[in-house]
């Protein structure tokens, strides 16, 4: 990948195009990675995404987990002296791999998008006993937390069957109409796993 | 005053006390509550990080709905679902091209009119009637204000207070008669989004914030969203295990109160009317104390 | 019919290259009332002026048009030529065939007509034109110098030295300015006030020096060569003539804890005080909303009580005085100056991280506490912690609790090269001080250790580099790359959350002191002065100068001048150079007894001016005056606008706005205009 190669499209331009921010603008200060309470976790930092957006090296920030343990807390944004907004500058960037390449997508973030929007696509509400079922069921984490229902359930805070809303066929047309994509039945995330790394 | 309520998904849910503690708040405080009939789901956290115009799509079409209704505000009590409906109703603002496509995919007549808030900056404008309606002041009750990400941030969308330095929390807390702490965690990001799918980083950052407040002298946490108070109370017991972080263990438990409880305990609202027995971290010596100053028994 | 010569000039190739020059002097040949018509290689040359002289006497030449370069280059030479032929020099115009044309096009057969018409446009122009003679002004050889900082007391010697008589304004008690603050001066460590005190006492004792301190400029009236200044002098309350600089009145003054702003806000004074022992002048003055005494009457004044017999209070400075000096009746008093010429050198201020600013678009840092976490100061303050006359002695001592900081932290680019938050340019000079207080921290506490984070290093002067690098490798002192995304208080530490953006290392550092290098932003007040001057100042309130490369001295308005770090962020040896720079500029206007200029200026018909005075509020320049119309007896008839010719600059704003249409631009007439559109 060259990033002097002028017929392709710039990363930073595609990414502008998309959120209407300019990673371009990016001075490398270092503000966002050290304000980021993810900085800790992620192999490539906020910043350094930045800069490699600007070398347009896609597939080093797309084959790394990093901008999904972004947690848009926004800190980074709140603090850039170029108004880069880095959370923004992520969110394409995410968008980008669901859109082209979900298969990137690490499993376990995969699997909670994925259960999250099922929820509402079926639902129009997230329902959390149902979210968390189908999390684990997409995510293969079936054992974690499984200590924790009961203490829902005593609290009153499990509710076991979910509510659905009358404008249930508005939110699912909305869906469609967006080309929502993460994937939303189980049977397609079962799928998925099969073919995982 | 009557004002739009969009509950979320949460207050049906985990977050239940939020909403009965909400209520019986609002009710002593004359504030009437207008459902949006029929409101769905505003798409957090999975929409916005997936596809930018279902985040969009998903809460202006709850907006839409209240804008039917004649509504000119909404509350939202949880701090995700109202950086959502913020952030619809502030790139609707300033992007055309955008909100003609939501348009289309909305297929409702939408003006983009109804303006988003939050449960501080609603109890802000009502300080005068806390103040007014204490019955029961919690005097000398050391709180540390937590507002996490949502509500301050990113600023140019919500609008609400400094997201640096807020004051807010602070000034709702010190109506009730409870003492605001000086801490420095306050608008640290707790990890709510990761709380599924990574315990590990949850665990991590919810030590740093707990550490912070319990360095501060504070005997509660008061929050305003589910998440930031699903991490905090919910996941403490695992946060306090953590030999990793030289956590302590059970004796540094620190009850999470959502701000709309802590109001409600000084109003004198029964603490079982405000869900104070759903947490995972009892608050029951909290109560003991407290009412014990004031010469009463924990109902 | 007129007589008009046209000259084609080839420059070399620069013209010839593109356009046919020989065809454009061809067909203008033909062109009415051309008499003569000529190409030449090169004609800015002795030959080629000499063949224009040659031409005009030969065919009795009454106009000379010279299609050559822009007006820019070499209209002062043709016009000379042209004079020295006996013709007066405004009936030689040029037309400029280079940049205008050759430059810019490529098609040879276009490019030659273009050049063609744009001469034939420029020869009906001359025909409409008037012979006309420079303005000469009579000049003050005065010189006004406004802030007595480093630029100021540079500019008012050099002036001064060379025989002009300078009026130097500054409007605290006592000339110095941000100089007089510093500690050691970067890159050589010279003691700042030990180089610096001797040139205040220069100024102080120079017979051509007016030093009005404690004073503003109120009023700028006039234009070059004549400006009439008002200038406010302060109530000192102190009379600087009777006073005797022997203190006792500081000793008895009973309120001692005022912040001084010499030591930035870290030390303290009286409420009768002088801001540091070296002071020029070394008068006392009374600071009124602290004086016991003032604040006394003020209170009596706003109770609107009747004045009971009272015992007035305090005034133990008046009871220690022995001269008598203290004179608390005394009022601000505005005294006038004349001038030729002014050289603004106000400086700068140090932005400010708090909360609240005083312009939109800065926000100040909340990640950094908005200024509110204690040991977390700035460099000024830094400076004083230092300086040997600081309020520590110069032992370095940090504000909280009196303790020698082991770990400091210094920040860069605070406010700085931050268009979300501060301003979008670069300091300048923070580097350079960054690196000196790292530096200076080390030789006071050997074991220390130092974290800079910086952006980049900016050290491009002399001996600059070297010096930053001793700095950086100073045993115990870290450079990390990078800003520092938070600051807050821990205990007795300061946390500073950061990363060094070469190794993506994180740092969470636990400081006992923080040093910011906040931004140079222009000084309090710089927009009202000048607008007084009618001189431009950017979006950031930094002045203006009239070219960037070429005038960097001079600005817009004839006879005002810049020193320093009223133009942007300036060290001090550029400051000075400046200042030298502006005292010579000064120099060369006030060693002539008249000022000649040029005579491009707006002419009101005062036959037909209808005295609406729209040209008044069009005119950025104050150069329209009220002219009074009398009869014969002296009745007054109407008044009408007059533009006086030294203010004016020619820019014809006027004569836009001018309802009647009766306000002309010598030298650009309707009737000049209008006949070369129609030549096109």
């Amino acid at each position: 990948m060259d990033p002097t190669d002028e017929q392709r499209p710039i990363l930073a331009s595609q990414v502008l195009e998309r959120v209407g921010r300019d990673p371009a603008r990016c001075y490398q200060c270092g503000k966002c990675t050290a304000g980021c309470p993810m900085s800790a976790e992620m192999p490539i930092k906020v910043g350094q995404i930045m800069r490699l957006v600007q070398l347009d090296r896609r597939e080093r920030i797309f084959r790394d987990s990093s901008i999904w343990l972004c947690l848009t807390c926004e800190t980074c944004s709140a603090r850039c002296p170029m108004d880069c907004e880095p959370a923004t500058v992520l969110d394409a960037l995410r968008e980008m791999v669901v859109q082209r390449d979900p298969a990137l997508l690490p499993v376990r973030i995969r699997a909670m998008h994925q259960a999250f929007l099922a929820q509402i696509r079926k639902n129009g509400r997230v329902f959390e006993m149902g979210l968390v079922m189908g999390y684990k069921v997409r995510s293969g984490a079936l054992m974690d937390d499984m200590t924790t229902a009961p203490g829902l359930y005593a609290r009153g805070k499990l509710a076991l069957t979910p509510r659905k809303l009358r404008g249930i066929a508005d939110v699912q047309r909305i869906f469609n109409a967006c080309g929502a994509q993460v994937g939303s039945g189980v049977a397609d995330s079962l799928r998925y796993l099969g073919s995982r790394r | 005053m009557n004002i739009g309520y969009y509950p979320g998904c949460s207050v049906h849910a985990t977050a239940r006390e939020y909403e009965e503690s909400l209520k019986a708040v609002a009710s002593v405080l004359d504030l009437g509550l207008d459902e949006i009939p029929d409101w769905s789901c505003c798409g957090a956290s999975s929409a916005h990080a997936t596809n930018h115009l279902l985040g969009v799509a998903l809460p202006a079409r709850n907006l839409a709905l209240a804008e039917a209704e004649e509504m000119t505000r909404v509350l939202a009590p949880c701090a995700a679902c109202y950086g959502r409906l913020s952030n619809a109703r502030f790139e609707l603002g300033r992007d055309q091209a955008l909100a003609r496509e939501v348009g289309v995919v909305l297929r409702r007549p939408f003006r983009n009119s109804v303006q988003v808030v939050n449960v501080v900056e609603i109890l802000q404008e009502l300080l005068p009637r806390i103040s007014q309606r204490t019955v029961r002041p919690l005097a000398g009750l050391k709180v540390a204000s937590y507002y996490g990400c949502l509500l301050v941030r990113p600023s140019k969308v919500t609008g609400f207070d400094d997201p640096e330095a807020p004051t807010s929390m602070e000034q709702v807390v010190d109506a009730t008669g409870a003492v605001s702490l000086q801490w420095n965690k306050r608008t640290t990001c707790c990890g709510a989004g990761l709380s599924l799918s990574r315990l590990g980083s949850v665990v991590r950052l919810g030590h740093a914030i707990l550490n912070d407040a319990r360095a501060s002298g504070a005997r509660a946490v008061v929050v305003a969203c589910p998440m930031c108070h699903s991490n905090l109370d919910f996941r403490q017991a695992a946060i306090n295990r953590s030999r990793q972080h030289g956590a302590p263990g059970r004796a540094g438990e620190l009850p999470i109160l959502y701000i709309t409880q802590l109001v409600g305990l000084a109003l004198g609202i029964a603490p079982s009317k405000l869900g104070l027995q759903r947490h995972f971290v009892s608050t029951r010596p909290l109560l003991e104390r407290l009412l014990e100053q004031q010469g009463m028994e924990v109902a | 019919m007129a007589r008009i010569g046209v000259f084609v000039c080839h420059c070399g190739e620069n013209i010839a290259r593109t356009v046919d020059c020989a065809r454009v002097a061809e067909a203008l040949a033909d062109h009415p009332g051309v008499e003569f018509s000529t190409d030449y290689k090169y004609m800015c040359s002795d030959p080629g002026q000499s063949l224009i002289k040659q031409s005009m006497k030969e065919h009795r030449l009454d106009g000379v048009v010279v299609a050559s370069c822009s007006p820019h280059m070499h209209e002062k030479t043709f016009r000379k030529a042209v004079s020295a032929a006996g013709l007066n020099p405004f009936k030689c115009e040029m037309t400029n065939i280079r940049e205008h044309c050759s430059w810019i096009h490529e098609d040879r057969a276009a490019a030659t007509e273009k050049s063609t018409d744009l001469v034939r446009a420029t020869v009906e122009r001359v025909k409409y034109n008037q012979a006309l003679s420079p303005i000469t002004i009579p000049i003050t050889p005065r010189a006004l110098v406004i802030g007595g900082g480093i630029a100021g007391i540079q500019a008012a010697l050099d002036i001064a030295d060379a025989g002009r008589e300078v009026v130097l304004v500054e409007k605290e008690p006592s000339i110095g300015g941000h100089m007089s603050q510093l500690s050691e001066t970067f890159p050589t460590m010279d003691c700042s006030q030990c180089i610096l005190t001797p040139r205040m006492v220069d100024v102080a004792q120079h017979p051509r020096i007016t030093l009005h301190s404690f004073s503003e400029v109120d009023a700028v009236d006039g234009y070059i060569g004549n400006f009439d200044i008002t200038i406010r002098k302060k109530a000192r309350r102190v009379d600087e003539d009777l006073c005797n600089s022997c203190g006792a009145c500081m000793q008895a003054c009973p309120t001692r804890k005022i912040p001084s702003e010499f030591d930035a806000g870290l030390g303290t004074r009286t409420s009768i005080y002088v801001p540091f022992p070296q002071a020029v002048p070394n008068v006392p003055v009374i600071d009124e909303p602290n004086c016991l005494y003032l604040k006394s009457l003020a209170r009596r004044r706003k109770s609107k009580k009747p004045a009971r017999s009272r015992k007035p209070v305090c005034q133990r400075c008046v009871k220690a005085c022995g001269p008598k000096a203290i004179d608390f009746q005394q009022e601000d008093r505005l005294v006038t100056e004349k001038v030729g010429a002014i050289v603004v050198a106000t400086g700068y201020r140090l932005y400010d991280i708090g909360r609240e600013q005083d312009e939109p678009g800065i926000s100040g840092y909340g990640e950094y506490g908005y200024g509110k976490v204690p040991d977390v100061i700035d460099g000024l303050q830094f400076e004083r912690l230092m300086s040997a006359s600081g309020p520590t002695g110069g032992e370095l001592r940090r504000p909280s609790d009196g303790k020698v900081p082991r770990h400091v932290v210094f920040l860069q680019c605070i406010g700085s090269r931050d268009p979300a938050k501060g301003m979008e340019y670069c300091s300048g000079i923070c580097c350079m001080y960054t690196a000196k207080h790292v530096l200076l921290f080390k030789h006071k506490v050997h074991n220390g250790r130092a974290t800079v984070f910086y952006m980049d290093i900016r050290a491009a002067g002399k001996g600059y580099d070297p010096f930053t690098r001793q700095a950086m490798e100073e045993p115990g002192v870290q450079y990390l790359r990078g800003r520092a995304s938070e600051l807050y208080r821990d205990g007795d530490v300061v946390r500073v959350l950061g990363v060094d953006t070469l190794s993506q290392e994180a740092v969470d550092i636990k400081a006992d002191l923080v040093v910011l290098a906040t931004a140079i932003r222009p000084q309090k007040g710089i927009q009202d002065l000048t607008r007084k001057l009618s001189v431009s100042v950017d979006h950031h309130g930094f002045m203006n100068e009239a070219h960037p490369k070429l005038r960097p001295v001079e600005t817009a308005t004839a006879g005002v001048f810049l020193a320093g770090a009223c133009q942007a962020p300036r060290d001090i040896p550029d400051t000075v150079a400046m200042a030298s720079a502006a005292s010579s500029k000064v120099l060369a206007l006030l060693s002539r007894d008249e000022l000649e200029r040029e005579p491009q200026v707006a002419l009101v018909d005062t036959a037909n001016c209808s005295g609406c005075f729209h040209c008044e509020r069009a005119c950025h320049y104050g150069a329209i005056e009220h002219e009074e119309i009398k009869d014969g007896q002296g009745r007054l008839i109407r008044v009408v606008a007059r533009v006086n010719p030294g203010v004016c600059q020619g820019c014809g704003s006027c004569v836009a706005a001018c309802l009647s249409n009766c306000i002309e631009l010598q030298g650009y007439t309707d009737d000049q205009i209008f006949a070369s559109i129609q030549a096109i």
